[in-house]
């Protein structure tokens, strides 16, 4: 008897009961084995959708890993990756310790954080397990910090990358000659264009995200963010930002009396002729936009000189999944050079990569080359420097702050 | 009648207690700060202070109340004025045959509509742009979204006036219009004072109980005020959801807390309702008997039709406008019309669209059956004992429809969770059984309650039993307010969303949660194309609940409807 020949009939066993965390470590070593033990297996897989290209991205990878591996992937539609996190812990709270009803979902950020501190995240033999997959071994980890940095958390193995992107803004290049170059001139553009832009209400993420950039532009020290904001520093570490939107809110859209609810809404905005600068946190947003209509061709894109706001996007994989192996191997698959190539084209999805592209092979860097990204998307170099996401303490005290100062009605 | 039916009430009872009253405990408990799986193990008042504490939160509710009150308040006298325009003419036809595609509309999808139509970057103000306002640009007019809820109430009444309207239908062939009309007018009463005097007061009794639906809905609806509603602050009900979905746990006891506050407020609201009720029946005495006979003139009648037929051409045009944003290619303010057109979005949702469309109608046909049984057990069972349950079952009926869904939802999901049935198709038919059963209660109880028994009484002298009688002449005979039942319970099921999602754990998915999944996305015409279909299936429910009716009556007069 070979060794594998033992360890098979244990895996399918260990898959069958779906809750030998043992088996699934030792296997992480030996990857096809692994793979082989899932076939045959459904992942379901939740995942925002509010975007049809996404959404025809994900059936196109479900498809090649039914045909690669045998392996089901079941695309479950998601509004807001909070509720996830709310059936996770929901069920948790219930004592389900396996047969979730969650093998994989598409986070990062705040509802990762959250998924972390509850211990509610898949950790064979307590460790991480992306790091272990085989293709972390291209994976950009030296070049982009927030791939093992979340929101300033440790990711620590338990989510494997998936996508990266940049805070960029769009605008109208019929309507506008020169773009902004930093805050102040941003204002200045306000002033002399009443009601021609706004950004989505905070808590919103991309309205925060906003925030966070202004945050960056007008703290005194940058090195402050990566730390927790002590309580009793809040009001005066603050008081720059707030300084600068009580004199940028009177020239918003509605004079700031109202605000879009979320990216969707900004862009409606901007689609309609309403706002002539929007901004997204994917800088191939914009491009999407025009290619389906939304936007008028001549939609161009531009960054602030001293850098924006990045962060990257995972998938995990929550304790109790019914098919952590299978889910492990989706999640291989999703960083796989031909599956990042495919989403980088705009046409398909237009989200940047996590690979190194310079470590991949010949024939795949022509291909990432190739990408025609859209005349409204900057490329990687155009996008300047990026900043990291400051510490989740900030953005708890900023959002506490905005609530209290303009939505006291 | 057979022993065993006795127990449809018991049966009917727990089944609208048991989910609830899980909902109701996994509500309460956080709302005081005791729920152990989150970390909460003594009670306490802090949820309830954080929620007090939020800022703008008095504003938030008192917009749920202001909203809560008037739009039903709004909704029901323009269903009245309408009423009392057509009522006993050919018009009230024209009207039946309106309400049922508007009510088939879903709620976020009539808003989304609206909005298409009202905002500055509007169809109206494309109108108008830039012929006569010299608009190159959509004005920057505070419009959607506005501080005071004026938009989402508008939204609300256009909603709601085809839902009491075709409860107000339903209800009327039993008021015997045509004789009331004759002898109104005998006395020299015109056509509109004849209504309020001789038809209002009545068929308001008939319909108080969707009034009252109505006003609980109006006070916690969240899709609506997410789409047209304010937002600096938002109403309460979107508040909760704000909370509830907060990654940070802590927060869902504040949910816990803001939604037990909306329960207090939807009850408090419907308690001052019931004043006001006391207030307008002793002015409503001295109206009638004043004497006064004017009101029936060409002129108010006009003004009455135009102002009450408004709204509902507001969301009818909305959805013409969403039809059109479904096939739009490029098309930009001014543009009145579509530069280019396109079947990009219908692609898009292609193939997919059939598979969401039969899960829609399989989750939505199979309680409504049920349920149409367990009702008709029930009214038989009231009708053989005369007992009717008073003001204590009515209420059981009407706590799916007070407890906010979202705070309901997550007990209801916490004990599918525990009994592992969550994810499954039945779980998640279950769940809209929970909801659909008091509304199609309110539809059918009425019209089954007024059935002329002196009919039953003459089968049963012919020698026919409880079946016979049961299924060869009360039955056929109430075949029109028995379809629209079936129809009203498949429209709701239809529009479900939080249910469809929480309780199937996002695995059963139907068209309502991929028009939600679109509308949170913005390409506008994919979320046109989803909505459009979304509003078709509950629209054939309605035509043909219709439609079989009049063909059966086509030979019999008495029971054809005017």
């Amino acid at each position: 008897m070979t060794p594998t020949s033992v360890l098979r009939p244990l895996l399918v066993s260990a898959a069958l009961l779906g809750a030998s965390n043992l088996a699934v470590a030792d296997s992480l070593e030996n990857f096809d084995a692994l793979a082989e033990a899932a076939r045959g297996e459904t992942v379901f897989f939740h995942a925002w959708s509010g975007d049809p290209t996404i959404n025809a991205y994900i059936e196109w990878a479900g498809d090649e890993i039914e045909a690669r591996y045998g392996i089901e992937l079941e695309h479950v539609r998601v509004t807001d990756t909070a509720d996830v996190v709310g059936i996770v812990l929901a069920e948790a709270a219930a004592g389900r310790e396996t047969g979730g009803s969650v093998d994989l979902v598409w986070i990062n950020g705040e509802n990762f954080i959250a998924l972390k501190d509850a211990g509610l995240l898949y950790a064979p033999d307590d460790e991480g397990w992306a790091h272990r997959l085989p293709n972390w071994d291209v994976v950009d980890v030296a070049g982009n910090p927030s791939l093992t940095t979340d929101f300033t958390v440790p990711v620590d193995g338990l989510q494997a990358p998936w996508g990266t992107v940049q805070f960029s803004f769009y605008y109208d290049s019929e309507e506008i000659a020169q773009t902004p170059t930093n805050l102040d001139e941003l204002l200045a553009w306000a002033e002399g264009n009443p009601g021609r832009f706004t950004y989505p209400q905070p808590p919103n993420f991309l309205g925060s995200t906003f925030l966070k950039l202004l945050l960056a532009y007008t703290i005194d020290d940058r090195e402050r963010l990566g730390a927790p904001l002590p309580d009793d520093d809040a009001e005066a570490a603050l008081a720059p930002l707030f300084a600068y939107l009580d004199e940028l809110h009177p020239h918003l859209w509605r004079s700031g009396r109202t605000f879009p609810a979320n990216q969707a809404a900004l862009r409606q905005l901007y689609g309609d002729g309403e706002i002539t600068i929007g901004f997204a946190n994917n800088p191939a947003e914009a491009s999407g936009a025009v290619a389906r209509d939304e936007f008028p061709a001549s939609t161009r894109s531009f960054v602030l000189d001293d850098g924006m706001i990045a962060n990257s996007h995972f998938v995990a994989i929550p304790a109790n999944a019914n098919a952590p192996e299978a889910s492990l191997v989706v999640a291989n698959f999703l960083m796989s050079p031909v599956a990042q190539l495919r989403k980088q084209d705009p046409a398909m999805w237009g989200d940047f990569t996590v690979l190194d592209v310079s470590a991949l092979d010949q024939n795949v860097q022509d291909g990432f080359a190739a990408l025609d990204l859209g005349a409204a998307t900057l490329t990687p170099s155009e996008l300047g420097p990026a900043i990291a996401e400051p510490h989740a303490s900030w953005l708890s005290a900023i959002e506490a702050m905005w609530a209290a100062r303009y939505q006291g009605g | 009648m057979p022993a065993w039916l006795r127990l449809a009430p018991g049966a009917t009872i727990a089944l609208l207690i048991v989910p609830v009253a899980a909902g109701l405990i996994a509500a309460l408990l956080p709302a005081f700060g005791y729920f152990p799986p989150l970390g909460g193990v003594a009670f306490s008042l802090d949820p309830l202070r954080d929620v007090l504490a939020a800022p703008g939160i008095e504003r938030s509710i008192g917009l749920a109340a202001l909203v809560g009150l008037l739009s039903p308040l709004v909704a029901l006298a323009l269903t009245f004025v309408l009423l009392a325009c057509v009522w006993d003419t050919k018009g009230l036809s024209a009207v039946r045959r309106m309400v049922a595609p508007l009510l088939s509309v879903p709620h976020a999808a009539a808003a989304v509509g609206l909005a298409f139509l009202i905002a500055p970057s509007g169809f109206l103000f494309r109108l108008i742009s830039p012929d006569i306002t010299g608009w190159e640009r959509p004005p920057d007019l505070l419009i959607v979204n506005d501080l005071w809820g004026l938009s989402m109430m508008a939204g609300l009444v256009a909603k709601e006036m085809p839902f009491l309207l075709l409860m107000a239908l339903a209800a009327l062939p039993a008021l015997d219009g045509s004789r009331r009309r004759m002898v109104m007018a005998s006395m020299g009463y015109g056509r509109g004072t004849g209504f309020f005097i001789a038809v209002a007061p009545q068929l308001y009794r008939l319909i108080r109980l969707p009034v009252f639906a109505v006003i609980a809905y109006a006070s916690s609806v969240a899709d609506v005020a997410i789409v047209l509603g304010p937002t600096t602050p938002a109403p309460l009900s979107v508040r909760i959801l704000e909370w509830a979905s907060d990654p940070v746990l802590s927060t869902r006891f504040t949910a816990a807390a803001a939604a037990l506050i909306q329960m207090t407020l939807t009850l408090s609201l419907l308690g001052l309702w019931m004043l006001g009720e006391k207030l307008v029946a002793q002015l409503w005495m001295r109206f009638t008997t004043s004497g006064i006979r004017s009101g029936g003139g060409k002129f108010p009648r006009a003004v009455g039709l135009t102002v009450s037929l408004l709204p509902m051409l507001a969301i009818a045009f909305g959805l013409a406008l969403l039809i059109i944003w479904s096939f739009a290619g490029r098309w930009r303010f001014p543009d009145t019309l579509p530069a280019g057109w396109g079947l990009r979005a219908w692609e898009q949702l292609g193939g997919g669209a059939m598979e969401l469309a039969t899960t829609s109608l399989v989750v939505a046909l199979v309680p409504t059956i049920i349920a149409a049984v367990m009702i008709i057990g029930c009214l038989e069972v009231e009708h053989a004992t005369g007992r009717t349950g008073g003001n204590r079952s009515l209420l059981i009926l009407y706590v799916p429809l007070l407890v906010p869904q979202v705070t309901f939802l997550f007990g209801l999901q916490f004990l599918g969770v525990v009994l592992r049935v969550d994810g499954l198709m039945a779980s998640v038919m279950f769940a809209h059984l929970v909801f659909i059963l008091p509304y199609m209660f309110l539809s059918l109880a009425d019209p089954y309650r007024r059935f002329d028994r002196r009919i039953l009484q003459v089968a049963a002298g012919l020698g026919m039993g409880f079946w016979r009688r049961l299924f060869q002449v009360r039955l056929p005979m109430m075949i029109g307010p028995i379809l629209t039942t079936l129809a009203m319970g498949i429209a709701v099921s239809i529009g479900q969303y939080l249910p469809t999602l929480l309780i199937g754990a996002g695995r059963v998915p139907t068209l309502t949660t991929e028009a939600v999944a679109l509308s949170a996305g913005g390409d506008r015409r994919a979320l046109a194309v989803a909505a459009t279909l979304q509003a078709l299936l509950p629209f054939v429910a309605f035509w043909i609940a219709l439609a079989v009716p009049s063909f059966l009556a086509r030979r019999r007069r008495g029971m054809q409807i005017r």
